[in-house]
């Protein structure tokens, strides 16, 4: 959308004064800003048309010419086994503490060249295309600065929309994930966060494309499932050093597990210490099978091109069906 | 020797000593804080040691943690670096008493040195020129008078107990001299509740020269010639060079011959700087004596040749200094540049954080760089926001100061914001080329801080193809995408309009490739381009027309971040015909900001002291923000009426974010 001049409404603001007594301007009914910020019904604004027309040119880049024909490839000079050294410390020594994961999205694409779908909207997950090894690839990626990467009702429509459009026109998925789990709360739950949430499960669990996981950090219980695991048909999942691949973290598990110690913080300190010791790490899911490798995070890139070449070649059809039911 | 020496310091200089042990065959220990524990100098060494928290007053500056280090690792002495516990003869001391060695001057030395009054009297014992001044209380203003001109004018007349400027005159003459005397009096005792005043020689815009000195521990000292340090903001060194372009050789032996005289006279070992002030008719003042490694050290190394670290080791080790006064020569020019985490446009606020992109500058002869970070590192709020010092060495200053230019503008971080481009703006001002400069140049030729400037009227059309033929190596590119409709294939444009701050740049690219490049026509001039630029490097090196063009670019959707010395901007490469429909575009002003109040740096709002409908005076506090774990409070600038609250108080804060706007 061109900021301040273009606008989208179902009913103007003159009928919504007729018919609701609400006095709205047209540009905060259905401007830019609020399309961008608050509807999520735009993916970009711009400053004026030409800049508008350059970005589409820029976006049409990335996509075939129709759902049938293949992505585009264009040259490149970035090699596939470019090593990242920063990347290992990417993640802060706190478990607590955010980093921007765009960092890493730009460390892993080529040429660190990244455009950016919805940027302002539902920040706490991050949509995009970007290319690897030349060839068009979609991002899907949780920011833990924002609301530390939990998945809230407009994240998982944001995520499941962008990963049926890859899927529709064969673009790959690479998903990296840092989900502390699902936003708790009155106003996702009447909101129907399982509805919702169930969209992005749905979605990347449909979905026929090469599907690259890379697990950063954490990967708690519901919320790490949806974001494209092993049990959603993921094609090749990596872990780096510092996954935590747990129902959920050590601090809430061990205060349900060990209810009846409460009262003794120090029992529940050692508990605390014992669980992360066991299950705050990528070994425990690698063991059954839900996650193929364990690799450095500056072989990331390295590790991401070579399994998407592997997966040239995927050819996989879902059973055949009306249409399928996603939960809308 | 020693066999294991260990290394109370961090970032660069511990990188440095490091670098110095390791080539002496001696092994390295290294201490860090727990912020510090994935830092290049710690990896460098062959030991290290964790000694406590990040702040320094729980970690590096507790000698006892240190001296407990050394026990546990078997180090024999201990590097202090500069800062933290470098002079401090306490610790010193401590160390001898177990046994350990402190790489640096005696206890006694460093304690004669860091007082004032004591470093100033053994100096004018040791005949050691002190700025000329009575130190006695000034009874009357005749008395002012006489000791005024037995001193020479201009004087400064200062209240004993004085500070910030208050009780403060300069006298050029007898009638100010006494004026001065009652006002300063006056003040002082209105100030300060004493009317003591004394006086000294007041040195009209001083120059900032040090001599290096080595001593060892037989007696025998020499001085390894000056450094010009006069580039100071706010009393902090920001570029230094080697020698000076003021000193004539009789003033530099004098001034060598005095440190060497001092040095002797404290019974110095180790490594040490004599800090003069220079005035404009070469008399040069003692000022102080630094008893330890000066940041600044490298560029004395390049135009010496020496290691001086090497040979405080050797020294501490007790070895004699084999070198002799008449070995010491000057070869050729050294110059550096501290580059700070900083941000020049913003009044040099701090910038911390993690240093998303780091790449030293390249295919540069002669130049060294002193790090402790690299990319992926964080600037720390707990410590010292220096980066890297950058030096360059050429046959001559200018070649120094070129070499430096290019050097500042191959520099790419990236991630905290950094004074490369006000440094480049010092490095090609006219007055520093000239070497006319002083402690007030920055004060003087930079009143309002820094701001972005345009790209030199020479360089500009370089700058330009340069764009160009970038830009049409990115269409040519395009060309080669797959899927394109057959028959249909894009037609590759050759005229390019480069639009730099809305001025706009007509060129066209010569049709056919030439063997070694491209040449773009602007205003019908050929401009031939040669480089080996490859798509998406951050750092463009090439030649246009033969002249030089260093620049920093980025692709960012369709236009281009630049940097090019000191110009920051973004630039957009488009067809004739886009550039024209975009002179159609309505031109939005900037929302005016000077309505808000923004946060100047992330943080927390920790609480808002002005609410709805407030009338608020100059200097009234507004919010407060916590950042970097200290608390900011914002203030008005000038008076107005609190018309929205638009954060509320525990909300984080982002950069440039609204808090409060204002009526």
């Amino acid at each position: 959308m061109v900021e301040d001049s273009s606008y989208m409404f179902v009913t103007g603001p003159d009928v919504v004064k007729t018919v609701t007594h609400e006095e709205v301007s047209a540009e905060d009914l259905g401007g830019a800003i609020t399309h961008t910020t608050r509807s999520g019904v735009a993916d970009l604004s711009f400053e004026n048309d030409v800049h508008t027309l350059l970005m589409t040119r820029r976006l049409f880049n990335f996509l075939p010419l129709n759902n049938r024909s293949m992505p585009p490839l264009r040259e490149t000079s970035d090699i596939p086994g470019r090593i990242e050294m920063s990347l290992d410390t990417l993640i802060p020594d706190n478990p607590n503490l955010p980093y921007d994961i765009k960092e890493l999205i730009h460390k892993v694409v080529d040429e660190g060249d990244f455009l950016e779908l919805q940027p302002d909207y539902a920040k706490n997950i991050i949509t995009g295309f970007a290319r690897i090894e030349g060839s068009t690839v979609g991002i899907v990626a949780n920011q833990p600065m924002v609301l530390a990467g939990c998945l809230d009702i407009n994240a998982s429509i944001k995520g499941a929309r962008f990963v049926r459009f890859c899927d529709a026109f064969n673009i790959p998925i690479v998903t990296f994930v840092d989900v502390p789990g699902f936003m708790p709360g009155t106003s996702q739950e009447y909101g129907g966060i399982i509805l919702h949430g169930a969209k992005l499960l749905f979605a990347y669990a449909e979905c026929t494309v090469p599907k690259i996981t890379v697990i950063t950090r954490k990967a708690y219980g519901g919320a790490y499932d949806v974001m494209s695991s092993k049990h959603l048909r993921g094609d090749v999942n990596l872990a780096w050093p510092s996954a935590e691949i747990a129902v959920m973290g050590p601090k809430g598990a061990v205060e349900i597990i060990f209810r009846e110690e409460a009262k003794d913080p120090e029992q529940l300190a050692r508990r605390e210490a014992e669980y992360r010791e066991k299950f705050a790490n990528p070994f425990v899911a690698g063991r059954r099978g839900f996650i193929d490798d364990v690799i450095l995070p500056h072989a990331t890139r390295m590790r991401v091109c070579r399994s998407l070449a592997m997966l040239k070649d995927k050819s996989l059809k879902n059973p055949w069906k009306k249409h399928a039911n996603i939960p809308l | 020797m020693f066999e294991k020496i260990l290394i109370a310091n961090r970032g660069e200089i511990a990188c440095r000593v490091i670098a110095s042990a390791k080539r002496m065959g001696i092994a390295t220990v290294a201490v860090y804080s727990e912020a510090d524990r994935v830092a290049k100098h710690v990896r460098e060494a062959d030991e290290s040691v964790c000694i406590g928290p990040p702040p320094t007053a729980e970690s590096y500056l507790l000698g006892e943690r240190i001296i407990q280090a050394c026990r546990d690792t078997g180090a024999a002495a201990v590097h202090p670096g500069y800062g933290f516990l470098s002079e401090n003869s306490e610790f010193a001391e401590r160390l001898e008493k177990e046994g350990l060695v402190f790489i640096g001057p005696g206890a006694h030395a460093i304690r004669a040195m860091g007082d004032k009054i004591t470093s100033k009297k053994l100096a004018a014992k040791a005949d050691v020129s002190v700025i000329p001044g009575y130190d006695g209380v000034v009874p009357d203003a005749d008395r002012a008078a006489e000791i005024a001109a037995g001193i020479g004018y201009p004087v400064m007349i200062k209240a004993s107990a004085g500070g910030g400027g208050k009780g403060m005159r300069i006298a050029h003459d007898e009638a100010s001299c006494r004026d001065g005397f009652e006002r300063a009096a006056s003040e002082a005792l209105s100030s300060f509740g004493d009317e003591r005043v004394f006086i000294e020689k007041f040195i009209d815009n001083p120059r900032h020269i040090e001599i290096q000195v080595l001593a060892d521990a037989h007696g025998h000292a020499i001085a390894l010639n000056e450094r010009e340090c006069s580039i100071q903001r706010r009393h902090q060194k920001v570029v230094e060079e080697a020698p000076s372009p003021f000193l004539n050789d009789e003033t530099r032996s004098a001034m060598m011959a005095q440190a060497v005289a001092l040095a002797k006279a404290v019974d110095y070992r180790s490594a040490g700087t004599v800090e003069f002030v220079v005035d404009e008719n070469r008399n040069f003042y003692f000022l102080e004596m630094n008893t330890r490694l000066q940041v600044e050290h490298p560029i004395t190394e390049l135009i010496t040749g020496l290691d001086l670290v090497e040979w405080m080791i050797r020294i501490a080790a007790g070895e004699p200094l084999t070198i002799d006064q008449e070995d010491i020569g000057i070869n050729g020019w050294a110059i550096e540049s501290r580059i700070y985490a900083e941000n020049p446009l913003r009044g040099f606020l701090p910038s911390t954080g993690r240093i998303r992109r780091y790449r030293a500058p390249r295919n540069v002869p002669n130049m060294r760089i002193d790090t402790g970070v690299e990319e992926g590192s964080e600037i720390s709020m707990f410590y010292d926001p220096m980066i890297a010092k950058l030096v360059t060495w050429g046959e001559t200053r200018e070649e120094a100061m070129n070499a430096m230019s290019v050097s500042l503008n191959r520099y790419y971080i990236r991630g905290v914001d950094t004074n490369i481009p006000f440094l480049s703006s010092i490095l090609k001002h006219p007055v520093f080329r000239s070497g006319e400069i002083n402690t007030s140049f920055i004060e003087r030729e930079y009143p309002d801080g820094f701001a972005t400037e345009p790209i030199d009227e020479g360089l500009l059309p370089g700058v330009v193809c340069a764009l160009s033929s970038i830009h049409h190596r990115f269409h040519l590119r395009g060309g080669t995408i797959t899927g394109q409709v057959e028959g249909y294939g894009r037609n590759v444009n050759l005229n390019w309009v480069v639009v730099i701050d809305g001025v706009e740049h007509s060129t066209r690219i010569k049709e056919g490739e030439d063997e070694d490049g491209m040449t773009v026509y602007l205003n019908d001039q050929p401009y031939r381009v040669r480089d080996d630029w490859v798509i998406a490097e951050p750092v463009y090196q090439g030649r246009v027309n033969g002249i030089e063009v260093n620049l920093q670019i980025e692709k960012h959707d369709f236009r281009y971040d630049f940097v090019c010395d000191s110009y920051a901007g973004r630039v957009i490469v488009c067809r004739p015909n886009t550039a024209e429909l975009a002179r159609l575009m309505p031109f939005k002003p900037p929302p005016d900001l000077s309505r808000f109040l923004l946060s100047p740096m992330p943080g927390l709002l920790v609480s808002m002291s002005v609410e709805v409908g407030q009338q608020v005076k100059p200097g009234e506090e507004l919010a407060v923000i916590e950042a970097m774990k200290m608390e900011n409070s914002l203030r008005a600038e000038q008076s107005c009426v609190v018309s929205k609250v638009l954060a509320e108080p525990g909300s984080k804060l982002e950069v440039d974010q609204p808090i409060l706007e204002f009526e």
